[in-house]
């Protein structure tokens, strides 16, 4: 069973996609524009004085694979229940408490009742004002018990499983099934996925980046044009690779992430991300969640990612050392150390979100605050 | 007394019997005589008032009266009773509330799924809004920026936009969401449920476990759910108060004790009828019975508190009666005794400090603004009880504008409803079968040994026509069914008189349906009800099989009603039942009566084919996606 945990630390926290206004979009980002432009040293790159939870203060478990900022408190979703930071003290729900399992794998929040929706390895579960109820594929018309994202949209929960997606309408309590019989989905290992009123994504192992009109209902389907598993021979013309772990859709921009590079797509032109020429620490991506069209956090293998759409910071333990580091890459490629004294718990990062400034990130080896430094 | 007129007393007791058994006879034939009967009764349904609920205006100056089978609300002055004005409202209103400053009275109507909103300075409809499933309860926040409205079927609570009626969101509430009070401060909204929150998931039992039911605490503001108060062993919440200080709050409620044999009446009781106290004045919420031996309080319903915090009222529909609670007496009982308390019926002498008797089904109740009068509906004589709150005697009673006879149904429900019946009075057919519906409990009917025949309560509409009745097909008829069974199960006690029985017979076969809240408005079916149909009526399996006639949905679930009112073996016999047989449940309204199965060992529709189905028995579904049983499932919901 710790095997089985210790890959499922694999697996990833769906993000939340948040309703926005239609935006002014460029066609390509400001990296893209910004080869011609002058150098710029990167002193807006935001600076973290990180705090780390674990089992040492209230954590249930240092295996983080899912993190929610909900307000004043704080939902870690981690393998051994689900832990709420509130008042400056940790509670943990478990199954005694009717928890769907002990591994929380994902988490969502309903913005407008307040409801907590937590994907674990063996249903869903719903919390609401203390109380948990819990939906299985045996009790309910989930798809499947490994639901790795969750995603809230009005009154529609969305589901990335193990064996397709899955739609729960509140109001009518009815369930919808999405496969690979009635989309293109030529996978079904969903991932994650992002809803939003007007697009739902789905990120999916194997099978790219489906896409659903909320408006049509129809589907459409984003694959790796190369086809490739192994190299990227048409970049930017499309997603980076099949194998999709995370999806966000903010500012009607689309984020993926994959275990071979990321992808930002404006619904026109793709700009894909790889090591070779950005300030990735990895191409193997667990987690993206994007600030707003040009702005996105990306958490690796290799340590938390931030991108300004020009510049890149990186923070993480040192990969030699293990000492706290940042490390900043501007749009000519320079990349420069900033001293710091904290770092994220782990570099292997499986979870991220904002509260306000702060950033929660959930890792392999704890649950870290970044509180943003002036 | 004469010889003479002992024999004529004789000649008249006979010849009464007589009569009484032919209209028995007659009553109970399944032809004609008897659809003449329901005929000419439901028209008289139309006619009778039916008073749920009662509120007065913030001045005091108006009586406002929900009648529940008039579909109106009724406007009396509360100074003379006169009436004022009747406002018809929408189908089968069930829960009304004013706005704070009294200018507007927003009534749920819970057959139609509209809120009539009433201008009560003109006294008419000026808006009605489509809400959701089975509006049972509403409420206004201080600031008129929000209505709550309680759904029973779809167990929330919507948010409304107080001034326009659009839905905003739906909160999450408990089972047969229904009652809703605005607290004294107008922070936070409390609501109760009917029915009991769904079991765990690890019960090891079967689904049987004790009830749980809740008090949901929501922020009025920000209109979110805070807290959920824990009823543990409740199910059947009813109405809720607080203290004019917001320092005591009080709800009614059932406590079943359904885990041991119901045929157990006489040793103590199948339900305590309870308040759960909770609050500042009270810490830790605590249960305190209502029930005394030989003396229940059947069915609690409603509860006010005088403005000077010294008496609770609870109004008790199946005992026919509103008890009274004197609070200081009851503070020092709960401060001074350690609880538990529910299993004692010696506690309540303590502070119950009178039982008064009112009319039939009281239900809903209003105190004056000085606390002097009480006043309590009585849902089945169209009456009005006032109450003096001094002498705590009924001063007056109003009768409301209606029929002056009683029909054959009204009797029916009348005897549906008392708890007269039963031994001790504790219990009443209506409280199983929460108006007029189920309870969501698995039930230890008879004296077999603790365990055995668990049979799951089912719901009473529609169920016309479909016997034999029981799970095992026991009871050939509706009378056999009403009458000796249950006088001998559930009641211990004195069997019905054959009028008597007639009567409620022709009630619960006249129940009529609730409209189906899962199909198109149009009636036709969505594409996955569509698909659902035709895996519902199919012969051949996935693999081109022929599936046995015996083993299609469609056929044991044959006909209007779903049901082929035959036996079968379905595989889902447990250990601890004695038949093997089982009726093929009728499916109206199906969706709203989880658990399922015989025992409700299914906590779910989806769970008697994944979890109870594993040979194929109950119709042939191993074949199925699990897209194509959800598909069967979203028909099923239509029916």
């Amino acid at each position: 069973m710790k095997k089985l945990c210790m890959i499922t630390m694999l697996l990833l926290a769906a993000s939340l996609a948040f309703a926005a206004p239609p935006a002014s979009v460029p066609h390509k980002p400001k990296a893209a524009q910004a080869a011609s432009a002058a150098p710029q040293v990167p002193q807006e790159l935001p600076r973290f004085r990180f705090e780390n939870f674990t089992t040492a203060n209230g954590l249930p478990d240092n295996h983080v694979y899912s993190v929610l900022v909900d307000g004043d408190r704080i939902w870690a979703g981690t393998e051994n229940g689900l832990a709420v930071y509130e008042n400056h003290a940790w509670k943990t729900y478990t199954t005694k408490d009717g928890l769907a399992h002990r591994a929380v794998l994902s988490l969502a929040l309903d913005k407008r009742t307040g409801d907590v929706w937590a994907g674990t390895m063996a249903g869903l579960s719903r919390i609401s004002g203390g109380r948990i109820d819990t939906f299985t594929q045996l009790n309910s018309g989930l798809s499947n018990d490994v639901v790795y994202g969750v995603s809230v949209d009005g009154e529609d929960v969305w589901v990335a499983t193990a064996a397709g997606a899955c739609r729960l309408n509140l109001k009518t309590g009815q369930w919808a099934l999405y496969n690979e019989r009635n989309t293109p989905m030529a996978e079904i290992w969903v991932y994650a996925v992002a809803a939003a009123p007007t697009k739902v994504y789905l990120a999916v192992w194997g099978s790219g980046l489906l896409e659903y009109d909320q408006k049509t209902g129809r589907w459409d389907k984003y694959d790796d044009p190369d086809g490739e598993t192994e190299m990227v021979l048409f970049k930017d013309q499309g997603l980076i690779h099949e194998i999709v772990t995370s999806v966000s859709f903010v500012d009607n921009i689309v984020w993926a992430a994959t275990y071979f590079g990321g992808s930002r797509y404006d619904g026109r032109y793709w700009h894909n991300f790889l090591t070779k020429d950005s300030g990735l620490p990895s191409n193997f991506i667990n987690t993206i969640k994007g600030v707003d069209g040009n702005r996105a956090w990306f958490g690796t293998d290799k340590g938390l990612a931030y991108y300004d759409g020009v510049n890149w910071a990186v923070y993480r333990p040192s990969l030699t050392s293990g000492k706290p580091e940042m490390t900043v890459r501007d749009a000519q490629g320079n990349v420069s150390p900033v001293a710091v004294t904290t770092a994220p718990a782990h570099n292997y990062v499986l979870g991220i979100d904002f509260q306000g400034n702060d950033i929660w990130v959930a890792t392999a080896k704890g649950l870290s605050h970044g509180i943003r430094q002036p | 007394m004469t010889g003479r007129n002992k024999i004529g007393m004789h000649a008249a007791a006979v010849g009464f019997a007589l009569l009484a058994a032919v209209f028995f006879a007659i009553a109970l034939m399944p032809g004609r005589p008897v659809r003449a009967v329901e005929r000419d009764t439901a028209s008289d349904l139309l006619d009778y008032a039916s008073p749920l609920e009662l509120l007065f205006s913030p001045d005091g100056k108006r009586l406002y009266v929900l009648c529940q089978q008039s579909n109106e609300i009724r406007v009396f002055d509360a100074a003379t009773y006169a009436v004022i004005n009747n406002i018809a409202v929408g189908r089968t209103p069930r829960g009304f509330a004013l706005s704070p400053s009294g200018d507007r009275l927003f009534v749920a109507n819970s057959w139609d799924d509209t809120l009539s909103v009433i201008d009560t300075a003109k006294l008419s409809v000026i808006a009605t809004w489509p809400v959701g499933a089975e509006p049972s309860g509403v409420v206004e926040d201080r600031v008129a920026k929000h209505l709550f409205v309680a759904n029973r079927i779809s167990n929330d609570i919507a948010v409304l936009d107080a001034l326009t009626g659009e839905e905003q969101k739906r909160l999450l509430g408990g089972r047969g969401a229904s009652y809703l009070t605005l607290s004294p401060d107008g922070a936070r909204i409390y609501a109760t449920h009917i029915y009991p929150n769904p079991s765990p998931l690890r019960t090891g039992l079967e689904n049987r476990t004790v009830p749980e039911s809740e008090i949901t605490v929501i922020d009025a503001a920000r209109a979110v759910v805070l807290d959920r108060i824990p009823l543990h062993s409740v199910a059947g919440v009813f109405h809720l108060a607080f203290s004019n200080d917001g320092r005591l709050g009080v709800v009614a409620e059932y406590h079943p004790k359904n885990l041991v044999p119901l045929a157990h009446l006489e040793h103590g009781g199948a339900f305590a009828h309870t308040l759960t106290l909770f609050g500042a004045d009270i810490g830790k919420p605590i249960e305190v019975p209502l029930d005394e031996l030989e003396r229940y309080a059947a069915q609690p319903f409603g509860v006010a508190i005088a403005p000077d915090k010294s008496r609770i009222y609870v109004t008790c529909g199946g005992s026919e009666m509103v008890t009274v609670i004197d609070v200081p007496r009851l503070m020092r009982f709960i401060h001074t005794h350690a609880g538990p308390y529910v299993q004692d019926l010696s506690a309540s002498s303590n502070y119950v400090v009178a039982h008064i008797p009112v009319g039939r089904n009281p239900r809903g109740l209003a105190l004056t603004r000085d606390g002097r009068k009480l006043l309590v509906a009585n849902r089945l004589d169209d009456t009005i009880s006032v109450i003096d709150s001094r002498t705590l005697r009924v001063a007056s009673t109003i009768t409301m504008a209606g029929p002056k006879t009683v029909s054959v149904l009204r009797r029916g429900e009348q005897t549906f409803y008392t708890a007269r019946q039963s031994f001790q009075g504790q219990i009443g057919c209506a409280t199983c079968h929460i108006d007029s519906t189920f309870d969501g409990l698995t039930w230890d009917l008879e004296p077999d040994g603790f365990g055995r025949d668990v049979v799951d309560n089912k719901l009473l509409e529609g169920v016309k026509d479909t016997e034999p009745y029981k799970w095992n097909g026991g009871n050939p008829n509706l009378p056999t069914e009403c009458g000796p069974r249950t006088e001998k199960y559930f009641w211990r006690s004195q069997n019905y008189s054959d009028l008597t029985l007639t009567d409620l017979v022709v009630y619960v076969r006249s129940m009529p349906t609730r409209p189906n809240r899962f199909r198109l408005p149009g009636g036709e079916l969505t594409p996955a009800q569509e698909r659902g149909l035709a895996l519902f009526s199919r012969t051949v399996d996935k693999f081109g099989k022929p599936i046995a006639e015996s083993n299609r949905c469609s056929f044991c679930h044959s006909g209007p009603k779903g049901t082929n009112q035959k036996l079968s073996d379905v595989g889902t016999r447990k250990a601890t039942d004695n038949a093997g047989l089982l009726k093929a449940a009728p499916l109206t309204n199906i969706a709203l009566t989880a658990p399922f199965l015989h025992d409700g060992s299914a906590r779910t529709l989806e769970e008697i084919w994944t979890v109870y189905n594993p040979d194929d028995k109950h119709g042939r579904t191993n074949d199925l996606t699990k897209d194509e049983l959800n598909d069967l499932i979203e028909y099923l919901r239509t029916r």
